[in-house]
């Protein structure tokens, strides 16, 4: 919402000064946005042109001599068809900002001729799209003084941004109306004079279709005759200028103009081009309706129209029609001014696509108790602009009477805002406010007026007496002190959720964080895609669809910092996956990715070796390095081979606990994967879903228990077994561990050789096994017979057979 | 001379005169082995007479306890020479660069590491955190909310929506955190006090807004939580986060349809230069809203608004993060640009605490 000072000042009465009102404004909850004190303004000055000759070379220009009033005339070189010795307009001196070409005028030498400045257009001053000539002003202009407080350029104006609660706010009286609540002056808004009319409207206005009775409960009609429409005052045109909107004629301007000063939006029709009498009604789908903006609109059967018999005339509340709208010509014209419903009107306007001045306010709740004398006010400006002769106003419906009445005891301001107001001071603000207060006691009976629609209740009552005594006067309190020492506040979950970031990134690697909604084939490629994930309206056709795992989007982003030179990558991200639309199908995962040779210990080239490429087994480490930092011993879940399709079939894995739960999976990425996300590897990755994690159970108290250690030496035997190649390293790791679950403490692989010499489909796994016994060292004998244990126990269970 | 000191003198030369170990064994044994010639002349004890062997006996022993000493002490220095020899032979260059400590080139993400930041201020006056979906209801997001169907304030939030589904029902992304408020009321009997991070979608991008965000929304509900006390947990807040003394905050009247009265609260800062300063200048940013819960969302949460009453407040979590730490750029946060996260992450150790300061 913009306005000019003066335009306030037509309402208002104050000395206070703009930096006071500006600061009054928002500290009542009118959040100025932008002031322009129209300072660019004041460099141009009024200067007469005392002589214009044709420039030595070039055929367009002239050469002028101009007196800024100063008695020292410059030269200045003009291209202007209508420069001419004589012209008195706007100059702008070497160093001036011209606003409307965006340039800061210098020296200018213009094919020889040196040039001291400019005459200006309207364009170059931006108060106009005029570019035909330079302004011509007339005889009597005050050569050397400033030319804005000659044309009302010198007015300030204020931008406001009005929160959707404040419809009251949308017009410069209701702001006034604020204003000199908060003391910053008197109000001092002209009384409406009513219309005499003569004779009765002609034009009825037929409510009696589906729904319009509710979705229109007034509509007031004048007709007035023989008006002389054309450019409106010079006054008015500033006005609207100043805050953006471009005059169109009187007629039209007068509507804009009220729409802003009281926050009540009129339309007008051409009389001469309205057929018959006019119906508010639904539209029907199939009538198309050509709007003032130019579009074409075809109102459904949700949207009500102003009809005549031809047909739509008037999107309701919202725009007028091409072709019954007011031009140079109208000689007879019907004002309307009318009640609509907010609901019906938004609805409308964003199924239509259609914003304006008065959808904004209609949809926001106009003041009811205005609808006739803003019928009035118009008229009154049209008679005096356009002259003309009225007929009376005509009501269709009936003007809706204000009847909310608030229960407000006084105590609630203290209860609310710690801050008691006493009975007294909370009716003189509500007055002020134009509120009706009755029954001055420990309760306040609060009649709200039809203006503040956003008042319901006691507390919308406080935050008007607290907005208006300044929030200011609100000491901080501090919020008492729950208990001595602070509790646990995490919940399980969110503990993982941080130490499986902190441990991440301890190892090396960075974290991201992306967006949850991802292409939809990068979606479907990772198991989700569903119909029901995608987002009816991305902001991006690349960001379609929530995202079923993390790895899509780090995959992305690998690519990202691939094309970017970083080809050595380890990044992970903790966040949530979305498997459907129930807040239980939203997972919390930690996913990470390794690129090129971006390993744990080592990466890139050194002068002690070269890293190797990444392979499934760091990213099998990273992820069950994710499952120890939620708080489980990554030593008791399952690894089973193989994982979903966008890993490697060979080289992947799924982490379990028992046969169902999966708690994560990692692996080195299809080709096909890498692919479709346009990545080279080596790329690895995993993905932890830790929801599934069982919460360890609560114990009675902290204590680690007795540690027991055995006073006898560890004896290590080592074994090498042959077996198939497929044998899964898992099987001998249990067999072994199986000979005797007391004394063997600790099975290792700390060999794996494949090779032409033992096989093609053959390995060897050499293994190392720790026994511990507890209270007497063991003899030979019983070494011999774990030994023979393990061996017939691995060629028992996978075949395995002691390497010669 | 005497023979004796004739061999001792000759045998002292070849001991000093050895050059290595094997030198010196060699002399050993040609003095002091089964056919050295101090044993040699050590067996000639046995023919002499007592007398001879009274006086021959101390000189060949004194004899041969001197050889032996000194062949120990040429040893030792044979000894040394050798290691410092071999140690010279093993000298590297240190100066060659070692491998990173993976604790050293790990990064936070500085949303995570605000959260936690947030986390300990927070825990310290007494809040728990809370969680809720990305996915929301129209319900928990607007009408629960007291955002009436149709209403022009719905349009504030620019909301992603997904497709209707077979009952009509239309999910949205939740465009602010204020649906956990409800969430939390329904299950929580008060006193409550909650914070709420999560991440918030609009369908807005430019440089300081972003389809994907993070916001932090905090909830107090009791029986006499008001206004003030709002004021005073937010400057607490903001001095503490910031970690500037002299905060200076404006709280003005505004709307938030769940809120009644609503505030929004501006910060005191300098913006003439590239980076946002606190706690000097003439400039008011607007960082937060908040305002007293409305009576409607209470109610619809099954709360009396005559008994129950308290504070909310929402609060971008990138955007304090850009203040703090200088981040001029929203849109980057989310693009996992391995340069970016270098400059702006922080260490996995870096863990902010009251204690220890918040950012060390």
């Amino acid at each position: 919402m913009k306005f000019t000072l003066s335009w306030l000042k037509d309402h208002l009465e104050t000395d206070a000064s703009l930096d006071d009102i500006v600061e009054t404004l928002t500290m009542i909850g009118l959040e100025v946005e932008e002031i322009d004190t129209r300072e660019a303004y004041k460099p141009f000055t009024i200067a007469k042109v005392l002589s214009a000759k044709q420039h030595p070379d070039a055929d367009k220009l002239q050469v002028l001599s101009v007196d800024k009033g100063d008695g020292d005339p410059i030269q200045v070189v003009c291209g202007a068809p209508n420069a001419r010795a004589g012209l008195i307009g706007a100059f702008a001196g070497p160093g001036t900002y011209v606003p409307g070409i965006d340039v800061t005028l210098g020296v200018g030498n213009i094919r020889g001729v040196e040039s001291h400045g400019m005459m200006c257009s309207e364009h170059e001053l931006n108060i106009s799209d005029n570019h035909d000539g330079i302004i011509d002003l007339p005889e009597d202009a005050p050569v050397g003084a400033v030319f804005a407080d000659y044309a009302g350029l010198n007015d300030p104006i204020i931008e406001i941004g009005i929160t959707p609660n404040r419809p009251d706010a949308l017009g410069v009286a209701g702001i006034a109306k604020d204003l000199a609540a908060a003391g910053l002056g008197k109000i001092i808004t002209p009384e409406v004079p009513s219309v005499e009319g003569k004779g009765p409207c002609p034009v009825s206005v037929d409510l009696t279709s589906d729904g319009a009775a509710e979705f229109c409960p007034a509509f007031g009609l004048r007709l007035i005759r023989n008006v002389k429409n054309g450019p409106s005052p010079k006054w008015m045109q500033q006005r609207l200028k100043a805050i953006g909107l471009r005059p169109i004629s009187a007629l039209v301007d007068i509507t804009n103009y009220v729409t802003f000063d009281r926050g009540r939006p009129l339309h007008v029709f051409d009389a001469d081009k309205v057929a018959g009498n006019l119906s508010v009604r639904r539209g029907t789908g199939a009538e198309e309706f050509l709007g003032l903006d130019g579009k074409i609109y075809k109102p459904g059967k949700d949207h009500f129209v102003i009809a005549d018999d031809k047909g739509p005339e008037s999107l309701a509340g919202i725009m007028g029609g091409e072709a019954s709208g007011c031009s140079d010509d109208t000689v007879n014209v019907l004002v309307e001014s009318a009640l609509w419903d907010p609901l019906t009107v938004a609805k409308t306007g964003r199924e239509l696509g259609v914003i304006t001045d008065a959808r904004y306010r209609f949809e926001r709740g106009v003041d009811p108790a205005f609808n006739m004398p803003g019928l009035d006010f118009g008229s009154n400006l049209v008679l005096e602009l356009c002259g003309g002769e009225p007929t009376d106003g005509m009501l269709a419906g009936e003007v809706p009477e204000p009847n909310l009445t608030i229960e407000y005891p006084v105590s609630e301001a203290a209860r609310l805002t710690g801050v008691a107001v006493s009975a007294e001071e909370s009716a003189d603000i509500l007055n002020r406010l134009g509120f009706g207060v009755s029954g001055i006691g420990d309760t306040l009976t609060v009649h709200v007026p039809g203006n503040r629609p956003d008042v319901h209740g006691k507390a919308d009552i406080v935050e008007e007496i607290m907005r208006i005594r300044g929030i200011n006067n609100i000491e901080p309190q501090p919020l008492p002190a729950m208990g001595a020492v602070g509790q646990k506040i995490l919940t399980t979950g969110q503990v993982r959720t941080r130490n499986s970031r902190r441990s991440l990134a301890a190892r090396g690697m960075s974290e991201a964080v992306c967006y949850s909604f991802i292409p939809k084939t990068h979606a479907e490629a990772f198991g989700g895609g569903a119909p029901e994930l995608a987002l009816s309206n991305p902001i991006a056709s690349d960001m379609s669809d929530m995202r079923p795992s993390l790895l899509p989007s780090l995959l992305a982003a690998a690519k990202r910092n691939v094309d970017r030179g970083t080809g050595d990558l380890a990044i992970f991200e903790v966040s949530h996956v979305y498997h459907g639309m129930e807040p239980n199908d939203q997972k919390r995962a930690a996913s990470g990715i390794r690129r090129g040779t971006a390993r744990l210990e080592e990466s890139g080239r050194a002068w002690s070796g070269n890293a190797a490429p990444v392979s499934w087994s760091d990213a099998k480490e990273d992820a069950l390095a994710v499952i120890s930092a939620c708080g489980m011993d990554a030593s008791k879940v399952q690894i089973e081979a193989g994982g979903p399709d966008w890993y490697h079939p060979g080289r992947s894995g799924t982490i379990k606990l028992g046969p169902k739960v999966v708690l994560g999976t990692f692996g080195e990425f299809h080709p096909m994967t890498l692919e479709l996300i346009d990545v080279s590897g080596p790329l690895c990755g995993f993905e932890v879903f830790f929801d599934a994690i069982p919460t360890p159970k609560a114990k009675a108290n902290r204590s680690k228990g007795v540690l027991t250690v055995s006073p006898l030496q560890p004896v290590k035997r080592d074994f090498a077994f042959i077996m198939d190649k497929t044998v899964e390293a898992t099987l001998v790791l249990r067999a072994a561990n199986g000979a005797d679950k007391k004394l063997i403490s600790d099975v290792k692989i700390f060999d794996l050789f494949e090779g032409a010499s033992i096989g093609e489909d053959k390995k060897s796994l050499a293994i190392e096994v720790t026994l511990q016994p507890m209270d007497k060292s063991l003899t030979d004998d019983e070494i011999e017979a774990i030994s023979n244990k393990v061996i017939e126990n691995i060629g028992k269970t996978v075949g395995g057979v002691l390497r010669g | 001379m005497s023979d004796i000191e004739t061999l001792e003198n000759s045998i002292m030369v070849e001991i000093d005169g050895a050059e290595d170990e094997n030198a010196l064994e060699a002399v050993r044994v040609a003095a002091l082995g089964k056919k050295g010639s101090i044993s040699a002349q050590m067996k000639t004890l046995g023919k002499m007479s007592p007398e001879e062997r009274h006086t021959m006996g101390p000189l060949l022993n004194g004899l041969k306890a001197r050889a032996t000493e000194a062949i120990n002490t040429r040893k030792d220095v044979l000894k040394r020479a050798g290691i410092e020899m071999r140690l010279a032979s093993e000298r590297v260059d240190v100066t060659l660069p070692v491998r990173p400590n993976p604790l050293e080139v790990g990064r936070i993400h500085p949303i995570s590491q605000v959260m936690d930041e947030i986390t300990a201020i927070f825990s310290d006056m007494g809040f728990s955190v809370a969680e809720g979906p990305d996915i929301e209801t129209d319900y928990y997001n607007f009408t629960a909310l007291n955002f009436p169907e149709g209403h022009p304030a719905r349009e504030m939030h620019d909301t992603f929506f997904f497709n209707s589904d077979k009952n009509g029902e239309r999910r949205v992304l939740r465009t602010h955190t204020s649906p956990v408020q409800i969430r939390t009321m329904e299950v929580q009997k008060p006193p409550i006090r909650i914070v709420i991070p999560g991440k918030t979608y609009r369908q807005d991008s430019d440089a300081t807004h972003s389809a994907m965000f993070h916001q932090l929304e905090g909830l107090v509900i009791d029986e006499k939580t008001n206004i003030a006390n709002l004021k005073w947990t937010l400057l607490e807040f903001c001095k503490a986060f910031f970690e500037v003394d002299n905060i200076d905050l404006r709280f003005r009247p505004s709307f938030f349809p769940f809120t009644e009265p609503s505030l929004e609260v501006d910060i005191k800062c300098d913006r003439s230069g590239a980076e946002v300063k606190f706690g000097q200048g003439e400039d008011w940013m607007e960082i937060l809203g908040s305002g007293m819960v409305h009576p409607n969302v209470l109610r619809g949460a099954g709360l009396d608004p005559d008994v129950y009453q308290g504070f909310a407040w929402g609060i971008g979590i990138d955007r304090i993060a850009m203040l703090k730490y200088g981040m001029p750029d929203l849109r980057p946060f989310f693009e996992a640009d391995q340069r970016w996260i270098n400059h702006y992450g922080f260490r996995p150790l870096d863990m902010p605490t009251l204690f220890g300061g918040l950012s060390g």
